[in-house]
């Protein structure tokens, strides 16, 4: 057996790899986007058009449409989408049918479909309501702003009930059980023990969707519903400036879904309650042993 | 001395499989009944249907007289609704094998939970009567930690504590240290050990040969879905007469 010749510690040095290839690849990249850029620079986007109607009470209009449109559809997809999955894990085969019919139908047709019929709900039913105790005009209920979130809204419950679903079954069976042990019911155990720890898995799921509203409520502005896009669509109709209009829809697109992304990171951090630490010595020990397996 | 559980003619399939053939079972107040054999032999599914986490196929088990999950009228049995279930699930507390602490909660709120929440009973009360179980499993300044802070010992020790919360008639516990490092069975056997000491009425599912000795007033024995041979712990476990209850004991020793 050789022996290797004992080697001075102190002297040893680690030399850094050199990496030209990557400095290559990075300088094409940065020549490529200053191209594009300049690209966008001096074609013919009136840039002070941009900034002029950024901030165009119109335009902020939208915005906020499509915020409170964003939230509205969301409230409603979350709550159809906890009760269908809870009743899709119902015992009753009753319930759990027609939840599986519901994301059958809701899931399976587009939304701009479904939001077409809803705001045409009036050539089917010209009037609502309990025969004998009240009814109203179909027309009068069924505004663009009430057809945009049932259309929106159930169709996103569809979606939302697999996500909790899923979130539901990553949760051990002995929860449950734990949870009967000490005398709670079925329904009870799921809403106070197991959906708390499912919120765990379901949040970023749902953080995913709530950013697809935001871009699914430009849809609404097929029915007249005056959200950001019909907003700068209203205007572009009249100045003729289309890119530069669609590029200010772009931007606040861009700054609600940055914010929402943020407001996500800390309903994630909330909801991992009595995880965190749990996972942190985990994770540690799983570091030390990759080091130690790389040694 | 009153009986606490009985189980009558007890049958129990899973799909075609027999889990339980025929068991007749009793326990009076204050008896620590363990229950050994081997795996797949039924001992945790009959603790399961005495909880009524697992439905039976036939006979009854009624616990401090009252038929488990049915309202008898004459000679028919109407089952109960969940809400009746869970009710009589009180007076039995459940111990299982992986702790099944609820991890979002802390110490405290998991022990307070079925007393607050489900028997609707004073928080305060509720909160100073967990500080007294705590300290009587060891762990009374472990209140405001979670669960996943604790180690597998520590973690089973509050499962005790929670299920104790609900001052249950009698405790179940299916293979408590099954899932225990070595080093840290002990701590949850004393615990048990102090129960027992102190009258608590017990069934222990257990591969713990040392603790039924200790402590058992009776133990079980069941293979295959039977209660093979019965008897005190001396009977079964120093000289057994049952071949296959020899074979067993002498493989776990």
């Amino acid at each position: 057996m050789n022996k290797p010749p004992a080697l001075d510690v102190n002297s040893l040095e680690i030399v850094r790899p050199k990496t030209i290839g990557r400095r290559i690849l990075a300088g094409v990249c940065i020549v490529l986007l200053l191209l594009l850029a300049k690209a966008f620079w001096e074609g013919d986007i009136a840039w002070n058009i941009v900034s002029q109607y950024l901030f165009a009470r119109p335009v902020l209009a939208g915005v906020g449409n499509t915020i409170i449109m964003t939230f509205c559809a969301m409230i409603v997809g979350v709550v159809l989408g906890v009760l269908a999955a809870i009743m899709r894990m119902s015992d009753n085969p009753v319930l759990r049918n027609i939840a599986i019919g519901y994301v059958w139908l809701f899931r399976g047709a587009p939304a701009l479909l479904q939001l077409l019929l809803w705001f045409n709900l009036a050539l089917i039913f010209p009037t609502l309501g309990i025969p004998g105790l009240f009814s109203v005009q179909t027309v009068d209920v069924m505004t663009p702003f009430v057809a945009a979130v049932l259309g929106l809204g159930i169709q996103q419950g569809a979606y939302t009930a697999e996500v909790v679903r899923a979130g539901i079954l990553s949760i051990d069976k002995g929860q449950t059980e734990a949870a009967q042990s000490i005398g709670m019911t079925k329904l009870r155990a799921t809403l106070k023990i197991v959906l708390p720890q499912a919120m765990r898995v379901i949040v970023p799921p749902i953080g995913n969707e709530t950013i697809g509203m935001v871009k699914l409520t430009s849809l609404a502005s097929v029915i007249q519903f005056p959200e950001v896009l019909r907003s700068v669509e209203d205007i572009y109709y009249v100045n003729s400036r289309v890119i530069e209009l669609l590029i200010v829809a772009t931007v606040w697109y861009l700054i609600v879904v940055t914010i929402l992304s943020i407001g996500q990171f800390y309903i994630e951090r909330y909801f991992s309650k009595g995880w965190g630490r749990r996972n942190a010595p985990v994770q540690q020990a799983g570091n030390q042993a990759t080091v130690e397996e790389a040694v | 001395m009153e009986t606490i559980i009985e189980a009558h003619g007890l049958q129990k399939y899973f799909g075609s499989f027999h889990v339980l053939k025929n068991i007749d079972f009793e326990i009076k107040k204050g008896e620590v009944v363990c229950i050994i054999g081997p795996s797949g032999s039924g001992k945790s599914t009959f603790l399961r249907c005495i909880n009524q986490l697992e439905q039976i196929n036939a006979g009854y088990i009624a616990v401090d007289g009252e038929i488990a999950g049915f309202r008898r009228e004459g000679n028919r049995l109407f089952p109960l609704p969940d809400r009746e279930i869970a009710r009589q699930r009180q007076a039995v507390g459940m111990v299982f094998q992986k702790f099944h602490l609820f991890p979002h909660r802390t110490v405290l709120q998991n022990i307070i939970e079925g007393p607050v929440g489900v028997q609707k009973r004073p928080r305060p009360e509720c909160i100073a009567e967990a500080r007294v179980l705590l300290k009587r499993v060891g762990l009374a300044d472990k209140a405001d930690s979670y669960p996943g802070e604790l180690s597998g010992g520590q973690q089973q020790r509050i499962a005790i504590a929670r299920a104790l919360a609900m001052k249950p008639k009698a405790m179940l516990f299916d293979e408590p240290t099954s899932a225990l490092d070595p080093e840290l069975v002990g701590e949850v056997l004393g615990v048990m050990k102090e129960l027992a000491a102190s009258g608590t009425t017990m069934i222990v599912v257990t591969h713990e040969i040392g603790f039924c000795r200790e402590v058992a007033d009776r133990v079980l024995f069941m293979d295959a879905g039977a209660i093979v041979d019965v008897g005190t712990a001396a009977e079964i476990l120093e000289n057994p007469k049952n071949p296959r209850v020899k074979n067993f004991i002498s493989a776990v020793l």
